[in-house]
């Protein structure tokens, strides 16, 4: 045993709801996440105590792969059509961006190239590379990865930036002669796409980074 | 193993790594040695000054929604939305999926979640448990990630400037009462809820 003590080797499971520690019967319940034999609960809460949370590798590729068709259209797509008398503009996520960068403040253009690009992406990538690297029981820059896993659930949300922007100027602009703004279907996919790798974020366990068969002293 | 009382220990969330648990002082945060995450904090806010902040952020919430946020003018003509008027003009527009997340993530979640905590530290403030409260922990904790207020303030400052270029525009009180309601949940973010079930013990009630 290693000189910090992990809680799978005491017999030892942590409620993830209420985080009260309990003594479970040590043996043979298993490391990969599946959650076989943890039919216990919670005393405290009731929550149905788990190892790991169960399927996350199976759950969490599902999540993320599907964020990702969905994130196609969602680039693709225009998000917002502004009509005024003289003409009729389609907005994609890219081209709001260059627009307010041009138009408006290169400052928000950046929090917004931030929000629902670079988020979106850094997510894929990280959350990729988690599970791979896990998968395989790498010891490779553990501490960095456990970061990087607390990054993504902590930036996770942002990326809503843009879908609310596109319901406020739908609801403000509509001096119906003029100029309006309509909400177009990219921000549909858009905004399933930031609830699904936010679900994707969530059923990651970051205790599987740290269950590779080497020790770690 | 025997050694100690499952309580005295502490659980790493993000490693399982095992530590005995120690009093924090002022101040004080507790990281994991293994992967650096945090452990627990000291908390500094007494459940009677949680609970005020959860009323404060209750009228702040109140006014946030019934406030217009933004005002466009054009040619002499007026336009000015509040929050539902978000909400219905995305369903109105076909674009459901995106009302309801609107309405989730920016009125009920948020709703729910101060009216929880309200009801928790009510009682907690008389030292016993809140009907329903283990039930109603378990819902605060699945809540915590899906409510956005506070990217919303974000949104609208940016709607604000892309709407600048064609349109007068006026910021409305609704939008400074959502800045407010940010800095409130700001202070919110460093404390952890789970410490209610210390707090109020079983049994209290």
């Amino acid at each position: 045993m290693s000189a910090l003590p992990r809680a799978s080797e005491l017999g030892l499971i942590a409620c993830t709801v209420c985080g009260l520690v309990c003594r479970n019967v040590p043996g043979d319940a298993r490391l990969d996440g599946d959650g076989v034999g943890d039919d216990m609960a919670c005393p405290r809460c009731g929550t149905t105590l788990h190892r790991r949370k169960p399927n996350s590798y199976v759950r969490t590729w599902a999540l993320l792969i599907a964020a990702f068709i969905l994130y196609i259209p969602a680039n693709v797509l225009p998000i917002m059509r502004t009509a005024s008398l003289n003409d009729v503009d389609d907005n994609t996520i890219i081209s709001g961006v260059v627009e307010l960068w041009r138009a408006g403040s290169p400052n928000l253009a950046v929090i917004v190239f931030t929000a629902s690009i670079v988020v979106p992406v850094l997510k894929f990538l990280a959350l990729g590379t988690l599970l791979v690297s896990s998968q395989q029981g790498s010891g490779w820059a553990r501490v960095q990865r456990a970061k990087l896993y607390r990054l993504v659930e902590l930036i996770g949300y942002w990326s809503m930036l843009d879908v609310f922007v596109v319901a406020l100027l739908t609801a403000l602009v509509r001096f119906s002669v003029l100029s309006l703004v309509e909400p177009l279907p990219g921000v549909i996919f858009f905004g399933l796409t930031v609830v699904l790798t936010m679900l994707a974020s969530m059923s990651f366990d970051p205790r599987l980074i740290w269950d590779g068969k080497d020790t770690d002293d | 193993m025997g050694m100690s009382s499952p309580e005295a220990l502490l659980i790493c969330e993000h490693c399982d790594t095992v530590y005995r648990r120690r009093t924090l002082t002022r101040g004080d945060v507790a990281r994991c040695a293994r992967c650096e995450a945090e452990l627990e904090r000291h908390h500094a806010l007494s459940v009677n000054a949680m609970l005020a902040l959860i009323l404060t952020a209750m009228i702040v919430f109140v006014q946030a929604n019934m406030w217009p946020i933004v005002t466009l003018g054009l040619s002499g003509q007026q336009s000015s939305t509040t929050l539902w008027g978000m909400i219905l003009a995305m369903w109105r527009e076909q674009a459901q999926v995106v009302s309801v997340l609107v309405a989730a993530t920016l009125f009920f979640f948020p709703l729910l979640k101060m009216l929880l905590l309200g009801w928790l530290l009510w009682f907690a403030r008389a030292g016993r448990r809140a009907p329903g409260f283990v039930r109603l922990m378990v819902i605060l904790h699945y809540l915590g990630p899906w409510t956005m207020s506070e990217v919303f303030v974000l949104g609208a400052l940016v709607a604000i400037v892309k709407a600048h270029t064609y349109f007068d525009v006026t910021p409305d009180p609704g939008i400074y009462a959502y800045a407010a309601l940010t800095l409130l949940i700001t202070i919110f973010a460093g404390v952890d809820l789970r410490r209610l079930w210390d707090d109020v013990p079983e049994g209290a009630a």
